[in-house]
């Protein structure tokens, strides 16, 4: 990757033209003065040429799952096929109105209640609402109808929600954002919850339990099936995060372990692109019971992202019945690949059977010696960076001080792990030879490690 | 496993895998999941299809849709997309990649958000703008939080009630479960009080008036409270900032600058605010930093604020942002150029004033909001049965006339010749009075 150091702004010539615009015969009309802008409109002048060299040369500075590897823990960075970009753009969807009569959308409606089926068929809900844009844009929805149901039941006082400590740091601001208190509960020694801390939570004051399944250090939480008895018994409801819901695809549906609300990430189990941080999708789903309240929260203006939904339903019927029923062994059975190779290099603090992710614990070892400081986590995660990889998640989940989340997803190759496998041994071993190669990556990228400190104490937030 | 491109793996793979694992077969990767959960029947979906198949299958439900020429607004606008926007934002770096974590290797990423946030404060002129929010009701919502969030002991906000319906209805979705008073009032100053903390109000009306906000922020300032504008931000290359009418915050929609209507999203949302609140901004900022060497470069910053940090105490639940829409937006913006800009909405201006002065021409409607001014969106009254008017204009491609608040609601961009806009017309003309 090579360092471009423009801004837009400063490729700036006054006079210069990049758009094209028809005339127009109908004149101009003049609008009250003391209602207009007084300020200049300070854009950038450039020609169309600059415009495409410009963010060409940037894209160049960046790093996508069609460059390389990308074993980002609980992203679920899997391959985003091309056709769902080419129905996407399909003209005969992208000139719709978002308020046309449902006679001239009976196309849209038809995909929206297509890609609804098919994901009740996957999940074992009922339905799903497609508002939401993001997975925490999900939880938050989902919480809402958590909210409702009790609500509709005259039952206020349930303003708990439980949320283990492994959770995503999602959980717990949704449910703050939607006026739920936060009650945590703690995993056990094996990194499951611990149903025995759990029961005392219960109570008639808790709203339900927020549940990610496998769990953040991907371990399937086996006690689900008493864990969602517990609840029920209790008066509450359960909620499935859907990011880690890969490993499950084809194999487990949240609605058969018990779970009531769920959101899905379709950015992640349904192969959309991330696109740099969105615009994703969170479709919320339900079970019988709150299937009555599925359509009162209106968190976004009109349908949803309903460009990332044809994505996803495209990549559903690539996929079909057939193939469905392999992405979560597949991508499962690459996650303990790598685990199993590499153990012998980093902490794996738990030994089990892991889904489609898990967690190493930092450098078995650090190369640490007097007046040396250890290799850590974030300077594996940079030397990944100088050898052509995506660096894992790092620091998360909190129960482990240098977690190393690793998610390499069912569409990479055997050759491609192996890579990723021998380029983390040499990692490994160039920090026990001299962890300064490593605190010193990347040595390669456009940029080296950024002053954080001073960009945060002295903020510069705009050109 | 032949047979499937999206999944690399041949038998011989699956065997060296399973025998380093240790495990017989990928059923047994699943031996921690109780049987019970392990689903056994046939999964209800389609067979896979082929990409022909596939191809073939949405064009045929895209013909069940009736592609027809816009001339409603109300939040989302047919405006030009020049052809550089999907060009640009179709490269795989941009598209396929993750929120930028690893900054190293995401400076094409941190530095089109770093654009689109001066851009947006050049628009509103604000101080600061976040990275992006999901859409413009949305960002309404997570602004007036933000608001009570910016202000001590005050826990009641005053939402116009000439903001566009989806807004009114994110808002009171938003705003319901946090336990946050909203009052709605046609004239916000009314509601003023000692527990306000903040005002949302148009900059252009649901019936397209632009308004005159002048005394507003002093109002509202004078009350201890925040000002928030929501506008469409295509149209401040003329109208008057918020900035200039004195407001704190400054959201909406970012749809109206090159993002395609795609039945209503992906869009993307924008929140800039005055320096004093940057702290209490949500979502992602990047800013301006050097690398070890000197170098200049971008990075997500002031992190204290999220919620992976702050977790249950966060403000905001919000971890991403519409990052690729925002390059639309960007791209956009770097192509018109404040004369682009400016020409858009002068020619879209002349067009709605032409189909206005035209439609009242047919005596078909009256004047709904007599002598007020407005920009490309206008309410009318109509003097015909709204169905009929609706569905005439339906049979000869058109989608106008929305029924709004016992008015009709039209609106023209640039998109619109006046060939199309005379066809409109003559259609109404044909209708009986």
């Amino acid at each position: 990757m090579r360092y471009y150091d423009k801004l837009i702004f400063e490729l700036s010539h006054k006079g210069r033209t990049g758009y094209s615009l028809p005339g127009s015969s109908l004149g101009k009309v003049a609008l009250p003065s003391e209602l207009l802008r007084k300020s200049p409109l300070d854009l950038p002048e450039v020609s169309e040429v600059d415009v495409v060299r410009h963010y060409t040369n940037l894209s160049q500075m960046n790093f996508g799952v069609d460059t390389g590897f990308y074993p980002l823990g609980s992203c679920t960075m899997k391959y985003n096929p091309k056709i769902n970009e080419e129905i996407a753009a399909h003209p005969l969807f992208a000139g719709l109105h978002p308020l046309q009569p449902a006679e001239t959308v009976k196309g849209a409606q038809e995909v929206i209640d297509g890609l609804d089926a098919a994901l009740a068929a996957i999940t074992g809900m009922k339905h799903f609402t497609f508002l939401p844009c993001a997975g925490a844009h999900g939880e938050l929805t989902g919480l809402m109808l958590m909210r409702e149901y009790h609500l509709a039941k005259g039952d206020t006082a349930r303003v708990k929600v439980i949320v283990p400590d492994s959770a995503h740091g999602t959980n717990p601001a949704s449910a703050a954002v939607c006026g739920l208190e936060i009650v945590e509960v703690k995993s056990g020694a094996d990194g499951l919850v611990d149903v025995e801390a759990l029961k005392p939570l219960l109570g008639p004051d808790v709203a339900g339990i927020m549940m990610t399944n496998p769990n953040t250090l991907g371990l399937f939480e086996r006690q689900i099936g008493e864990i969602a008895k517990l609840v029920h018994e209790a008066g509450g409801l359960l909620y499935y995060d859907g990011a880690n819901m890969n490993p499950l695809l084809g194999k487990v549906r949240p609605g058969d372990m018990g779970f009531d609300i769920m959101h899905l990430n379709l950015h992640k189990t349904f192969s959309t692109p991330h696109g740099g941080g969105g615009p994703g999708s969170g479709p919320v789903g339900v079970g019988e019971r709150v299937l009555p309240y599925l359509r009162i929260p209106q968190t976004s203006g009109f349908h949803g992202n309903f460009g990332v939904m044809l994505r996803a339903y495209a990549y559903i019927l690539m996929l079909g019945r057939e193939h469905v029923k392999m992405a979560g062994p597949l991508a499962t059975l690459s996650a303990n690949y790598i685990k199993e190779s590499l153990k012998d290099c980093y902490k794996l603090p738990i030994p089990t059977v892991c889904k489609h992710e898990f967690v190493f614990d930092g450098l078995i070892n650090d190369g640490a010696r007097e007046g040396k400081a250890g290799a850590t986590t974030l300077d594996v995660a940079k030397r990944l960076l100088d050898y052509g990889y995506h660096a894992p998640t790092i620091y998360f989940p909190l129960l482990f001080h240098q977690a190393l989340m690793i998610e390499p997803t069912e569409t990479e190759s055997l050759e491609t792990l192996d890579d990723f496998i021998a380029v983390m041994k040499k990692i490994a071993a160039e920090a026990a030879e001299d962890p300064d190669i490593l605190h010193g990556a990347p040595h390669n990228a456009p940029i080296g490690r950024p002053d954080e400190t001073t960009a945060a104490r002295n903020p510069i937030l705009k050109a | 496993m032949a047979g499937f491109s999206y999944f690399p793996h041949t038998d011989d793979d699956i065997r060296v895998m399973l025998e380093r694992v240790g495990v017989r077969s990928l059923d047994d990767l699943y031996s921690d999941v109780p049987a019970d959960f392990i689903y056994k029947g046939e999964y209800d979906l389609p067979a896979a299809m082929s990409e022909q198949e596939v191809r073939d299958f949405f064009e045929e439900l895209g013909k069940k849709n009736t592609q027809l020429k816009v001339f409603v607004g109300q939040g989302a606008y047919d405006h030009y997309v020049p052809s550089v926007l999907p060009y640009i934002t179709s490269r795989s770096e941009f598209l396929t990649a993750y929120t930028p974590y690893q900054c190293e290797i995401s400076q094409g990423t941190l530095r089109y958000i770093f654009e689109w946030q001066s851009m947006v404060c050049r628009l509103t002129g604000m101080d600061v703008a976040n990275a992006s929010m999901y859409d413009g009701p949305s960002a309404a919502a997570e602004a007036l939080r933000m608001s009570v969030a910016c202000t001590r002991k005050r826990n009641k906000v005053v939402v116009s009630t000439k903001l566009m319906q989806n807004v009114l209805d994110v808002v009171k979705t938003y705003l319901k479960y946090p336990d946050i008073e909203v009052v709605y009032a046609w004239d916000v100053l009314t509601e003023l009080g000692p527990d306000v903390a903040g005002v949302i109000v148009p900059s252009i009306c649901r019936h397209g008036v632009i308004q005159d906000l002048t005394g507003i922020a002093d109002a509202v300032h004078a009350a201890g409270a925040l000002l928030i504008e929501y506008c469409d931000p295509s149209a401040l290359a003329v109208l008057k900032t918020p900035a200039e009418w004195g407001a704190d915050i400054a959201v909406g929609d970012g749809q109206s600058l090159g993002i395609p209507l795609c039945y209503g999203g992906p869009y993307v949302g924008f929140l800039a605010c005055k320096s004093d609140y940057m702290r209490k901004l949500p979502g992602r900022i990047v800013g301006q930093s050097v690398d070890a060497s000197g170098k200049r470069c971008f990075v997500l910053t002031l992190q204290a604020r999220e919620q992976h940090i702050r977790r249950e105490k966060a403000t905001s639940n919000i971890c991403s942002n519409q990052s690729l829409m925002a390059l639309w937006v960007t791209v956009y913006l770097s192509l018109m150029g404040p004369e682009g800009l400016r020409k858009v909405n002068e020619l879209s201006c002349a067009g709605a004033h032409y189909l206005y002065d035209e439609l009242l021409k047919t005596g078909r409607f009256e004047e709904a909001f007599p002598g007020r001014p407005f920009l490309k969106e206008f309410c009318l009254k109509p003097l015909v049965p709204v169905a009929t008017l609706q569905q005439k204009l339906l049979d000869a491609g058109f989608f106008g006339a929305l029924e709004l608040d016992g008015y009709v609601t039209f609106c023209v961009t640039e998109k619109r010749t006046k060939a199309e806009i005379d066809a409109l017309v003559a259609v109404v003309k044909e209708i009986a009075l």
